[in-house]
């Protein structure tokens, strides 16, 4: 998902995936089981903690990358009403983000070495935010596909055995919905339009599809970690489980809009229940996701000008509290007296 | 690249007068008067509060959750300290 950089066999040992058997790891794994919360400075086995940082910073990254595609088409907006609704969507992309960095600090880690690590290339983010946003349609397709799949995976992190990671889960759940919403309303406008908004929803439709499948992350039998995140309750359901729950959804809300599926393996499986679907090009994902996708540069560039364009404001402010510090130490009846 | 972080604060929240304020999740901001307008921008964007708090984390105490156990021991065993701890007959009402 927005984590799928943790699912890629990539050789990397430094997270164990066999269970501790201290008494400590022992003790951890119980109140784990007994569905208790850990919070900040609560023992926990050095995995869980380095997983935890992992996969919450790459869950930051890509609340705070996701906003470039978007940002993309604020001055285009086709009104002031769409205008007014994709501001405050990207600006509750930037509240996510903040959210989610502030509960990776809880564990030890410091705001600014998560944002090196991003901007020097090391950390991973969604795949999905790799794709460009070529047409006003894309910004449909985006809050209802991308926002929908990211609601399916976040849902159930509501329930994540680290307590400060669950509460930032609860509060993004809480605000997300609005963002569906919002998408799936300019894909309904451009489906009832003219035959060429039409085209345009479908082109939308057909591009951004499969890259949002991807967003689920590699196959179950593909995915390393998996199994050590379920026991942590790190990662509440799998991969692969919500992609068809996603796919089920979807779907219906598809036929509604009357937009065609690209995926000729798509039928409904009555016997299952579910839809069955076409296999993921994961060739594309590990490329992407490896940074060779068609906009990975160009968002990389974009956020690291976009840090030192802003490194003035926050030298500024940080001199500005100083001053008045000093001010207020220098003048204290003063002050008081104003 | 590596530069100052502007100091973390805490963010309490009032949601309406007669609820006491209560934590909400954290910031960085350069003083307090930032963090109180970056306060209202990232936790109160959809009317969640009426009043905010913000104070500096490194000004708060915590209790050592490794010594959860004895500290917190003391009240266990006190079982006098609540109302079904007293036996008074089914026949007296209001209390
Ligand atoms: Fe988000
Ligand atoms: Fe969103």
């Amino acid at each position: 998902m927005y984590t799928q950089g943790l699912d890629i066999k990539t050789g990397d040992t430094s997270v164990p995936l066999e269970r501790g058997d201290g008494q400590l790891d022992r003790r951890f794994q119980a109140k784990i089981d007994a569905d208790e919360k850990i919070e900040p400075k609560d023992w926990m086995p050095e995995g869980y903690r380095k997983t935890l940082v992992r996969q919450i910073s790459q869950h930051a990254h890509s609340e705070v990358v996701g906003m470039l595609p978007e940002g993309n088409w604020i001055t285009r907006a086709p009104s002031l009403r769409r205008k007014a609704a994709l501001l405050a969507k990207i600006q509750d992309e930037a509240g996510h983000g903040l959210y989610l960095y502030s509960a990776a600090e809880t564990l030890g880690v410091s705001r600014q070495e998560l944002i090196d690590q991003l901007l020097a290339g090391k950390a991973k983010y969604s795949s999905i935010f790799n794709y460009p946003t070529t047409t006003w349609a894309d910004i449909g397709a985006i809050g209802w596909l991308v926002d929908g799949a990211a609601i399916m995976n976040q849902v159930p992190l509501q329930r994540c055995s680290y307590g400060p990671y669950s509460r930032a889960m609860i509060r993004i759940c809480k605000e997300e919905s609005f963002h569906q919403r919002q998408g799936y309303e300019i894909m309904l406008t451009l489906c009832r339009g003219t035959a060429e908004q039409k085209r345009m929803a479908q082109d939308a439709l057909d591009r951004w599809w499969w890259p949002s499948l991807m967003m689920f992350g590699p196959s179950d039998k593909d995915s390393e970690h998996s199994a050590q995140s379920m026991r942590w309750k790190i990662k509440r359901v799998s991969n692969d489980e919500l992609r068809q729950k996603f796919v089920d959804v979807t779907v219906p809300q598809a036929e509604f809009l009357g937009l065609r599926v690209p995926d000729p393996d798509l039928r409904w499986n009555a016997e299952r229940g579910h839809y069955d679907f076409g296999e993921i090009d994961w060739d594309e994902f590990k490329q992407v996701l490896m940074g060779n996708g068609p906009c990975n540069r160009e968002r990389m560039r974009a956020r690291r000008s976009a840090h030192d364009n802003g490194r003035w404001v926050r030298e500024a402010a940080l001199a500005h509290a100083e001053k008045r510090r000093a001010r207020a130490a220098a003048a204290p009846v003063a002050e008081a007296a104003e | 690249m590596s530069e100052k972080d502007w100091p973390l604060w805490e963010v309490f929240i009032r949601a309406k007068s007669g609820l006491a304020h209560k934590h909400a999740g954290s910031l960085h901001a350069a003083d307090a008067q930032m963090a109180l307008e970056n306060a209202r921008d990232v936790y109160t964007r959809r009317g969640e509060g009426v009043s905010l708090w913000v104070v500096p984390s490194a000004a708060i105490t915590a209790s050592d959750p490794e010594d959860k156990e004895a500290f917190f021991e003391p009240t266990g065993d006190k079982i006098y300290r609540h109302p079904t701890f007293y036996e008074i007959p089914e026949d007296v009402k209001n209390m």
